[in-house]
């Protein structure tokens, strides 16, 4: 059998992605079509006659400030893990100090701790820190990073040892050779590593839901939970609209970035 | 591994450590410790005297058999998510590694669910179930089915675990697919001349090399579909009906923001905390390998 014409793969696959594109699509035609419709159950499979009437009725209410929100959030935490990662881990890779080990095994400690598990004695503390209801609240505490320390340790020890020696024997000292050497060697790290850390920071949920009961501090996907919460009158177009505009900005980073991402991932598990 | 050549500063690598160091301090090893002390305590009602209760608290809840029942319905629930959103995967991943034409485009459509945040994951299986505006549920009920998760226990079941299972099996899909490229051509080879074909090669052959692969997302899917689902619950069922989707994620939310139950939720913080540490330990045990948490949220 001609290994490129195998109907069953095709049919698997094509279930498959039907499986996951249906409810994308859905979204899509459902913020087009009429809201009171929608309602009364009838939700079409098929784009409505509103046009893009609810994205313009959503757009002239807070959404797009959640959207602003999310995006500060999860570029502070993508950058914010990434470059206390990178300080740390050159730290403990570049350099012998009192207590190297011990802040390493500290810093590893974060990896089994989610922040889940310990949400309500973090509350008290943030509490303490006068942190509730600050945008600050919203990633500080989450850009601690085993996962990315740990990466990026495991890039650094690779650099050989002559590049540093050849590095020394030019005159630079440690920071010029982090600027110089290692951040450019590790790029393709950093950018795959910043499309998952993007991904994580933009679908939080339970921290910003237990931190900032401010609405002005909601977040696109806290934002769009409370949409669907009410669920007497709710105004199903403009929950679509709001489901499409948020899920925009994390399926563009995935696909842009898909080849470093699945590569990095897959990578930094190992 | 330890570098032969290093740089001999002793200031600079403790002002380059110390960002992550304070942040881990504060934000988690300070409140773990406050977890294990609170749980150990029994506070008033108002919070202002609290005294050293011993393990009264942990008794106390494992003689309840509302949190023995939240166990149960846990362990089922990570149970039925894990498998059924690793076995999707592993199906779509080993169609995906054949030279097929559109192969490209087929991982792609599969991959790009990575971005779905498990909220929003919630909010499109709305679209497809809620009763009265879902475009499936709304057809199960003209067609004589009574379908409501919101009354109905088993089907809110089903639904929490559907959606989070889907929500998953992008993140399986990759990393079967990554660990399918990397069986051996020629192992593969070597048994296809040896008459192995179809389902026994993979049997044989693929799925024992995978092992390592599947163990680690045994691992990652367990610890998701315990704590990471906690925004696909909350936006379909709230937990209910009742207490029929309560995870002990949801119970510690519940018990703890909601209700302000700080002891109990306390210990059953500590409880959620030795849960993860033993995952986190089996999977270095048995891997070497650990970072996950990031990616697997």
């Amino acid at each position: 059998m001609n290994p490129r014409r195998d109907p069953v793969t095709h049919v698997v696959l094509l279930f498959g992605a039907v499986l996951f594109v249906a409810p994308l699509w859905l979204a899509l035609v459902g913020s087009t079509q009429d809201p009171a419709a929608i309602a009364r159950g009838d939700l079409s499979l098929l784009p409505g006659h509103e046009g893009f009437s609810a994205y313009a009725r959503v757009l002239a209410g807070p959404v797009p400030r959640m959207l602003l929100i999310s995006l500060g959030m999860a570029l502070a935490i993508a950058i914010g893990k990434i470059v206390i990662s990178v300080l740390s881990a050159y730290a403990v890779v570049f350099f012998r100090f009192p207590g190297r080990k011990l802040a390493f095994w500290l810093i590893f400690i974060t990896l089994m701790l989610p922040v889940e598990v310990r949400i309500i004695p973090t509350y008290s503390v943030m509490a303490g820190l006068g942190l509730i209801n600050t945008f600050t609240g919203l990633w500080l505490p989450l850009i601690a990073s085993a996962t990315a320390t740990l990466l990026f340790r495991q890039v650094f020890v690779a650099i050989p040892d002559e590049l540093v020696e050849a590095a020394r024997m030019d005159g630079a000292g440690p920071l010029r050779f982090l600027w110089d050497v290692v951040l450019p060697v590790s790029a393709a790290n950093i950018a795959a590593l910043f499309v998952i850390l993007f991904i994580y920071g933009w679908n939080q949920y339970l921290w910003p839901l237990l931190v900032a009961t401010n609405p002005k501090l909601d977040t696109i996907v806290i934002g769009i939970v409370k949409m669907v919460a009410v669920e007497t009158e709710t105004d199903w177009s403009a929950v679509m609209a709001t489901a499409i505009l948020a899920l925009l900005p994390p399926v563009v980073v995935v696909l842009l970035m898909q080849r470093w991402f699945v590569a990095g991932l897959t990578e930094s598990e190992k | 591994m330890e570098r032969r050549t290093i740089f001999g500063h002793r200031l600079l690598p403790v002002a380059l450590v110390a960002p992550q160091f304070l942040l881990t301090l504060v934000f988690f090893l300070w409140p773990a410790c406050e977890a294990v002390w609170t749980s150990l305590t029994r506070q008033d009602p108002f919070g202002l005297h609290s005294q050293f209760a011993g393990f009264d608290n942990f008794v106390e809840l494992f003689t309840d058999s509302l949190y023995r029942d939240s166990i149960g319905r846990t362990v089922f629930f990570m149970i039925a998510v894990s498998a059924l959103s690793m076995s999707s995967a592993l199906l779509l991943a080993v169609f995906a590694d054949r030279e097929i034409r559109g192969r490209m485009t087929y991982r792609t459509l599969l991959i790009w669910p990575y971005a779905i945040a498990p909220a929003m994951a919630a909010v499109l299986w709305i679209l497809l179930l809620q009763p009265r505006i879902g475009l499936i549920g709304v057809l199960l009920n003209r067609h004589g089915v009574s379908w409501d998760y919101h009354l109905n226990d088993r089907q809110a079941m089903l639904v929490v675990v559907l959606a989070c299972a889907w929500k998953q099996v992008s993140y399986n899909f990759i990393f079967f697919l990554a660990g399918l490229q990397s069986v051996p051509r020629s192992v593969l080879e070597a048994a296809r001349m040896d008459g192995a074909r179809g389902w026994h090669r993979f049997r044989t052959i693929t799925f024992p090399l995978l092992a390592p692969t599947t163990f680690f997302l045994i691992v990652v899917n367990l610890v998701y579909a315990a704590f990471d689902t906690f925004g696909t619950i909350q936006a379909l069922t709230q937990g209910g009906p009742g207490k029929a989707t309560e995870t002990l994620m949801v119970k510690v939310y519940r018990d703890g923001v909601v209700n302000l139950d700080i002891g109990s939720s306390s210990a059953q913080s500590v409880v959620l905390m030795i849960g993860v540490i033993a995952l986190t330990a089996l999977q270095f045990r048995f891997l070497g390998r650990g970072g996950r948490r990031e990616s697997a949220a």
